[in-house]
């Protein structure tokens, strides 16, 4: 029937033509009614929000990977006939100021009258601070008379003073002077490289474990006194026993030290001697240079394995000079090892939280209440937990722990201090809002008839969260602990309460028992940031360095980052292959 | 069975459903080989009442299917004989639910033994985020059964009870989620019959599922009809009357005709009746 009236009724229509266009409506007349200009300023706020990011990665990315890049050495002749030899840094357009254009010479006047008032002038990392005072230079290009590119000029990483930029005079080998010859310096300089590595292996091992057993042995001492009183027989017993120890410890420590001595000795028998590009000369030992090569002399491969073995240093030493060069291994190590205690913590507390909150609490306005408190958290300032951590953690439950466990090192505070652990701890607090509300997003969002469908099989409330629950909302709960372990990993300023220091004297995890420190202090990637480039001698010379390691920090929570979304993922997939 | 007609007593009239007073027609009477009885049960939602003085008893054994519009409680009802209402904050009910001689809701009683004895099926298919085999051995992992072979066993006797053992045997260690709506709503029943329950509740077991997957469901039910008591919630009057013994009829919370499956679609003695499994209202 409804067949049969449907072409009656387009009949009609057609019947009556002038009727046809008043069903059409026009959509496009008011511009805002359409949303379109709302459109284009969300598209232009992300193009701007993505521009920037990628800009400023774009800016680390480049720093960070050319400063390790070989640069040459360039000599400039100054029109007064002065030398400066040096890398140039960077340059820029300046105007000098009245005072100095009325020093110049009249052509040096006119030179820069043509250019507008404006001069260009160059940053030369003109190295050798033993000799200058300083590392760097500037020359405006109004003084340069000409610029060379010699080919003797060398470039020498000290492992003190910084580098060296200059020729080489002499090598002296076995105190008998020679000519320099290329490859009699470069074994000459590998075998002292290689005492240079024996003796820091002597003094970190055999005398980094003499001194930790002398240390046993005094805090024995100690013990002993605290527990029987200084005069009793059992203390004068164990002190007699130490002292005994000690002096068979300090034997082998003389017979270390001799050791240490002879190789010096060596060391010293072996110098080259450099000239800067003044004339003036300096002797240094072949052991403290740890890499040298003829800047402008290099061909692309040698410039290829220095800047690998540059990355190499950086990844696998420790920093010397201030902190200015070689590695960041201690850091590297430091900012993992509390990223992964702070997970460690702070998973349990906030996922416990989270049940709590969302599974077994009677939702009503106290718990309302701790939810906005919770959400709250996460706005305070990072450098309060810093506070509150050196107030509680460290002054609080440190000199209790102190008191109890550790006396006998008093008034040495062991966890009394900052310290790797207090440090993860406020870093805990820090991003446990993060992970409780995720886990109870999370919680939340695993649907009603999976819980109904278990408890209907006669599991009790806790069996249904265990085995149902949980499982369901595990990757939600993933993200949360993503969350935070990106922010953990990135914080700086409440460390340098709680434990972070320029320069550790040893690491957390070491050889000796317990081998887990974590009372110890430690270094970390973002603290050497701001140490290498605000509170160095040379902040300049700490510049190419602070984009290397924000680099490296990156890739470092990036990397972490992306195992835990590795692992998140799988466990999705475990589970949301789901169709209907 | 002899035919009784009782009026409802009055309550207390809350609201306009309250002030209906209905007449019930029931032929299905307490007694010697009854599962489930209920006994002037009341149940409410905050203040709105959801059941109104259900006298009910449920045959041991049996199939009986529940009817009527959506909202007039159905659910309320099924989900009230294993205390899943219980999740739910301000509930109240009154009267009793007599279960093997016992009030379920007596202060006192053990709500995840009762559970363990009633299969429950939902109106969408609940599998866990575990796999097949996981999913079907839950209800005894949950009661502490550890040994591989009697959970394998238990599996695989579930599994061709329900009627997907040909298609999940090779998978077993696959996620539940990847299997069709139908096979799911299927291992759904072969995880609420994997504790061998005395009772099997289910609610509008096929409404998410395509006439394919319906058919193999009905035919499962007639199959384990016998070995359980099954109350069923539907709003397929065919399914109704293939599938079940007994048919209950609802109306605003009440249980309005209770009989004989054939008796209520064939000879329905109230017009309210008529006029639903008719359907001309509803
Ligand atoms: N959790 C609940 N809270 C409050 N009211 C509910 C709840 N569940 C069901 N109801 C109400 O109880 C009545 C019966 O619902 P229900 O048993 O689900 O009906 P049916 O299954 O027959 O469609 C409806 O009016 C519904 O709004
Ligand atoms: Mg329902």
């Amino acid at each position: 029937m409804s067949l049969a009236v449907r072409p009656l009724a387009r009949q009609a229509v057609e019947d009556r033509p002038e009727q046809k266009g008043r069903s059409v409506r026009v959509f496009s007349a008011d511009i805002s009614a359409t949303g379109e200009p709302w459109l284009w300023a969300l598209g232009g706020a992300l193009a701007l929000g993505i521009i920037l990011i990628a800009g400023f990665l774009a800016l680390i990315f480049w720093n960070g990977v050319t400063t390790f890049w070989p640069k040459p050495i360039e000599v400039v002749t100054l029109q007064g006939g002065t030398l400066v030899a040096g890398e140039p840094f960077r340059a820029g357009v300046y105007r000098p100021d009245a005072g100095i254009i009325a020093k110049l010479s009249s052509e040096q006047q006119a030179f820069v009258e043509e250019n507008g008032g404006f001069a260009q002038r160059t940053l030369y990392r003109t190295a050798n601070f033993d000799i200058y005072g300083d590392d760097f230079r500037w020359v405006s290009d109004y003084e340069v008379a000409k610029v060379d590119y010699p080919r003797d000029f060398y470039l020498f990483e000290r492992q003190e003073w910084g580098n060296f930029v200059g020729r080489i005079k002499g090598v002296i080998i076995d105190n008998q002077p020679q000519e320099y010859v290329a490859d009699v310096m470069a074994r000459a300089q590998r075998e002292a490289r290689d005492r240079f590595n024996e003796i820091r292996s002597i003094e970190r091992g055999d005398i980094g474990r003499i001194n930790h057993r002398l240390e046993q042995e005094r805090l024995s001492i100690r013990r002993a006194e605290l527990r029987y009183g200084p005069a009793a027989p059992e203390t004068l017993a164990a002190t007699e026993r130490a002292v005994a120890r000690i002096a068979e410890l300090n034997a082998e420590f003389t017979v270390h030290q001799k050791r240490i001595a002879d190789i010096r000795g060596i060391d010293q028998r072996n110098r080259v001697v450099l000239e800067e590009v003044g004339g003036r000369t300096k002797e240094t030992e072949l052991s403290q240079i740890v890499r040298y090569y003829p800047s402008n002399a290099v061909t692309t491969p040698d410039k290829i394995g220095i800047y690998f073995s540059r990355w190499g240093e950086f990844l696998s030493s420790e920093p010397r000079e201030a902190n200015t060069q070689g590695g960041v291994l201690p850091a590297i190590f430091g900012t993992v090892a509390m990223t992964l205690i702070m997970v460690v913590i702070v998973a349990p507390f906030g996922v416990i939280t989270a049940l709590y909150l969302r599974e077994y609490a009677k939702q009503g306005r106290l718990v309302s209440m701790v939810r906005i408190s919770v959400n709250n958290l996460a706005g305070v300032p990072s450098i309060v937990y810093g506070v509150f951590g050196l107030g509680f953690f460290c002054y609080t439950l440190g000199i209790t722990i102190d008191q109890l466990f550790y006396p006998e090192r008093l008034p040495n505070p062991t966890f009394g201090t900052g310290g790797i652990l207090w440090a993860s701890l406020t870093l805990a607090l820090l991003t446990v809002p993060v992970v409780i509300v995720a886990s109870e997003e999370a919680l939340a969002a695993v649907p009603r008839s999976m819980r109904e469908g278990s408890l209907a099989c006669g599991a009790s409330k806790w069996q249904t969260i265990r085995y149902v629950v949980l499982p369901k909302a595990l990757p939600g709960i993933m993200t949360g602990m993503i969350l935070a372990m990106a922010r953990g990993a990135g914080e700086v300023a409440p460390l340098m309460l709680v434990g972070v220091v320029k320069l550790a004297p040893a690491l957390p995890i070491d050889g000796f028992a317990p081998f887990v420190h974590l009372e110890r202090s430690f270094m970390h990637l973002g603290f050497h940031i701001f140490d290498v480039g605000f509170q160095s001698r040379n902040s300049e010379a700490g510049k190419p360095m602070v984009f290397v390691t924000t680099l490296l920090l990156l890739a470092l929570i990036v990397l972490m980052n992306s195992s835990a979304i590795y692992v998140r993922n799988r466990l999705k997939r475990k589970y949301a292959t789901g169709h209907f | 069975m002899s035919t009784v007609a009782e009026a409802a007593n009055a309550s207390p009239p809350v609201d306009l459903s309250a002030q209906f007073q209905p007449t019930l027609y029931h032929t299905v009477e307490s007694g010697e080989g009854v599962a489930l009885d209920l006994r002037d049960f009341n149940l409410w939602y905050g203040s709105a009442q959801a059941l109104f003085s259900v006298d009910m008893a449920i045959q041991k054994g049996m199939v009986t299917a529940l009817i009527g519009p959506s909202g007039c409680g159905k659910s309320t009802l099924l989900r009230s004989l294993n205390r899943m209402n219980d999740l739910i904050d301000e509930l109240r009910i009154s009267g009793e639910v007599i279960v093997g001689g016992e009030n379920i809701y007596r202060s006192g009683v053990d709500v995840i033994a009762l559970r363990k004895r009633m299969g429950m099926v939902f109106q969408k298919p609940n599998p866990f985020a575990m796999s097949i085999f996981d999913n079907v051995v839950y209800p005894l992992r949950v009661d502490g059964v550890t040994n591989r072979a009697v959970l394998e066993e238990t599996c695989e006797r579930a599994l061709r009870s329900s009627a997907l053992w040909n298609e999940a045997k090779d998978r077993l260690k696959e996620s539940a989620l990847g299997l069709s709506g139908g096979q799911q709503q299927r291992l759904c029943i072969a995880r609420a019959i994997a504790s061998d329950p005395e009772v099997l509740l289910m609610d509008e077991p096929c409404s998410a599922l395509d006439p394919i997957a319906t058919a193999k469901i009905e035919e499962l039910i007639t199959e384990l009809k016998g070995h359980y008591t099954i109350v069923i919630v539907t709003h397929n009057m065919q399914q109704a009357a293939r599938v079940s013994e007994n048919t209950a009829f609802m109306y605003l919370g009440r249980l309005i005709e209770y009989g004989d499956t054939k008796e209520i679609f064939v000879n329905p003695k109230l017009g309210q009746t008529r006029d639903y499994v008719t359907g001309r209202f509803g």
